[in-house]
């Protein structure tokens, strides 16, 4: 995709004035919250559940290249293939490589984050395959030529009357008085279209929410079960995947499963929980005939053994970003890049640079609501921080801020000098907030008040009050 | 010499410049739960602006300066969660591998207390005095909520005042969109925050607004004004002190 994380502010005042997109966003505030809230409170183990979740991963990331052998061994012995794809660059080379050997002309898609990572779909475009979305929302967003706005509900920028009328637009061989004002009804229509579609299709593209060392399964959870057509009906499933899906055991995956659809939709569990393991076997009914997995890393192995490590055990949820009062006011394109939300302010700078992502871990409140819900207790707010100290130390900082923050911090680190200072300025901002006591309009100051009254200070500092009352008392 | 716990006021440097009045609450507050009070000269700011820019020079530099001023109490008491939890969950972080700078950032941050909840959970404090009467809904502040775990330490003080009503608002526990210097870089997505958290207190139908952090305080006053609102809006400790004669902030 292209990313547009650089233009974030303008990005992000776009997507203020734009009224359908703001009516959309109240469902992110309103449905996934309430949703998650009644099913943690429905779990008395749930904080124990989220302690076990974060060591599963952390011991993972500790022992990386031994479950990873462990798992290609595994899925090799299932009679499938693994391929290591160190950039998006290689991935889709791959990918494309398997799909030629097989002819391809259609592929069909389950929702993956990591296909959208390495761009695949405008990939497979240019050199003559069709990719079907087969996830309602991605179906959507494809149809309207975009990208997802949130890692587990791509099209939830959209009102439903779009969604027809894009329907209408596309799918013309329907009959044009037919009733689409039920969600119900979009969704049989979806069906009804991309049934078909599974049967031609000649490779099956999936993501996995959990690759499993001890069996070299790849475990994929939906609510439509379109993955899981997506992945069986056609002759050759391909699953692609990032490195730090991996977890030791079935028994771990079991665990952080618990957690992953409680915090994503407020479910006990998904709808489909799909096992993988290898193509189909000789007494199988069903079942692809050759099996797949590409391991991409594109930046992740780099983010071991620094402050971003912990970032590697998310799990996709994306309770962070349905939480977080940035993503509910400007919606998931504004953030520019393949992740949106706290997560991808985290992700976006280790997998495009910081030159590039530099506004997004900038664009936090640090009100640290995603990491007091984050399942795997990714400390979100205090990664963003370390890349805005990364930013500093490159002089990435805008340089009337760096500067701003020099002539303060050289006040501050001066008590005496601050005391002479600010015991002169206050009193003066102080007179400026007249009988009204309050400022309307403050030069160097109009980030504040170009939507807010600047409080007049009182007067004195609290400082220079306390010791003339102290002399005061000390002279009576 | 007295038996009673020391304790420096860490005023903050939003209080102290802008709402001396919460300075003079807290000591009153303090010294009437049983403490004796100081109030060191030598202290400017936590350095929390420089330690969310990324400066952490700077901050190292404040947190040395605020340790040495303030080490020698019992406690150390910040009528903010914000400058509390800088103080108390971020200070030793920042002398990581100075061992000598660690053990004393470690033991200072032990005496760390946001105002409200040293006042009931280490002073035990069960009531206050204050004549204070009126409707007031109250915003959990984010650090000290998430930070600190302080949201029911004000209410209970709140709600031992006969004269005091308190009416919650919608949502309590979501950002304001002040985020430091955040509301200054992003200035419209701050202000699309705050715009629905003033709609919730509006609803509320309460007469006065408090909370415990000024820097939200100044931002949530700043927007209703802006908007042409009436709640009045001070910081808890005000309330609590029964020092309520000064004008509200950003108000008459
Ligand atoms: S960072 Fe945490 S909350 Fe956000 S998507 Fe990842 S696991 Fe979920």
């Amino acid at each position: 995709m292209q990313i547009t994380t650089p233009n974030f502010k303008e990005n992000a005042t776009r997507a203020l004035n734009d009224a359908p997109l703001q009516k959309a966003l109240k469902n992110v505030e309103i449905g996934f919250i309430a949703k998650r809230l009644a099913a943690v409170d429905a779990l008395p183990e749930f904080e124990q559940l989220r302690d076990n979740a974060r060591d599963i991963k952390n011991h993972t990331l500790a022992h990386l290249d031994l479950y990873l052998e462990e798992y290609e061994k595994k899925v090799i012995a299932s009679g499938g293939h693994v391929h290591f794809a160190e950039t998006a660059e290689d991935a889709r080379a791959i990918i494309l490589d398997i799909c030629r050997k097989r002819n391809a002309k259609t592929v069909t898609k389950g929702k993956s984050m990591i296909t959208e990572e390495i761009g695949l779909n405008d990939f497979f475009e240019k050199n003559g395959i069709t990719p079907v979305e087969t996830d309602l929302g991605e179906y959507i967003i494809q149809l309207r030529g975009e990208t997802p706005s949130h890692i587990i509900a791509p099209a939830v920028h959209l009102n439903k009357d779009q969604v027809e009328a894009d329907f209408r637009r596309v799918h013309t061989h329907l009959p044009a008085d037919r009733d689409l004002t039920e969600h119900e009804a979009l969704l049989n229509e979806a069906r009804l279209v991309l049934r078909q579609r599974y049967f031609e299709a000649d490779v099956g593209i999936t993501g996995a929410n959990f690759l499993v060392a001890e069996t070299g399964s790849s475990v994929i959870v939906t609510n439509e079960g379109n993955g899981d057509l997506t992945q069986t009906l056609g002759k050759c499933h391909v699953v692609v995947a990032s490195l730090e899906k991996l977890v030791p055991t079935l028994n771990d995956c079991s665990q952080i499963l618990r957690v992953l659809a409680r915090s994503a939709t407020g479910q006990d569990m998904s709808v489909y929980t799909t096992f993988s393991t290898g193509p189909k076997r000789a007494e199988d009914p069903d079942g692809p005939e050759e099996y797949h997995v590409v391991l991409l890393d594109n930046g992740r192995t780099a983010m071991l053994g620094t402050e971003f490590q912990e970032m590697l055990r998310c799990i996709r949820c994306g309770a962070c970003m349905n939480h977080c009062p940035v993503y509910h006011a400007v919606g998931g394109h504004a953030y520019g890049a393949v992740y949106p939300g706290p997560m991808g302010a985290v992700l976006t700078p280790s997998l495009s640079g910081i030159e590039v992502g530099g506004h997004l871990p900038n664009a936090s409140t640090f009100c640290g609501r995603c990491e007091s819900v984050c399942p795997m207790r990714i400390p979100l707010p205090k990664m963003m921080r370390h890349w805005r100290e990364r930013e500093f130390e490159k002089h990435l900082t805008p340089t009337a801020a760096r500067y701003g923050l020099k002539f303060w911090a050289f006040f501050a680190r001066r008590p005496k000098l601050y005391r002479a200072a600010v015991s002169v300025a206050m009193p003066l901002l102080s007179w400026l907030g007249g009988s009204s006591r309050r400022i309307h309009s403050l030069p160097l100051a109009d980030g504040w008040t170009k939507h807010r009254e600047m409080p007049a200070p009182e007067g004195k500092t609290f400082l220079q009050a306390w010791a003339e009352k102290q002399a005061r008392e000390a002279g009576r | 010499m007295t038996d009673k716990p020391t304790v420096g006021l860490f005023v903050t440097c939003l209080a102290d410049l802008f709402r001396p009045t919460v300075g003079f609450a807290a000591a009153k507050l303090i010294e009437d739960a049983g403490c004796e009070l100081h109030v060191p000269m030598a202290q400017t700011c936590c350095g929390q602006p420089a330690y969310n820019s990324g400066d952490r020079k700077d901050a190292r530099a404040l947190a040395e300066q605020a340790i040495e001023a303030f080490e020698g109490f019992d406690y150390v008491v910040a009528p903010s969660g914000s400058c509390a939890a800088m103080l108390k969950k971020h200070y030793p972080g920042l002398f990581k591998g100075d061992a000598t700078w660690e053990k004393r950032a470690q033991a200072f941050s032990a005496k760390v207390y946001e105002l409200v909840s040293f006042l009931t959970d280490v002073m035990k404090v069960e009531k206050v005095e204050s004549q204070f009467a009126g409707t007031v809904t109250y915003h959990d502040s984010c650090s000290g909520l998430r930070e600190l775990g302080i949201k029911a330490q004000p209410r209970k003080l709140l709600g031992a005042l006969p004269g005091v009503t308190l009416a919650e608002m919608k949502d309590s526990e979501v950002c304001c969109g002040f985020g430091g210097t955040f509301c200054v870089k992003y200035p419209d997505i701050s202000n699309a925050i705050v715009e629905k958290k003033t709609a919730t207190i509006s609803d509320t139908g309460a007469d006065v607004l408090l909370a415990g952090d000024i820097g939200c305080l100044m931002n949530m006053a700043g927007k209703i004004r802006r908007e042409g609102g009436k709640t009045q809006v001070r910081h808890v400790a005000e309330v609590l002190a029964g020092m309520t004669d000064t004008p509200p902030i950003a108000g008459k």
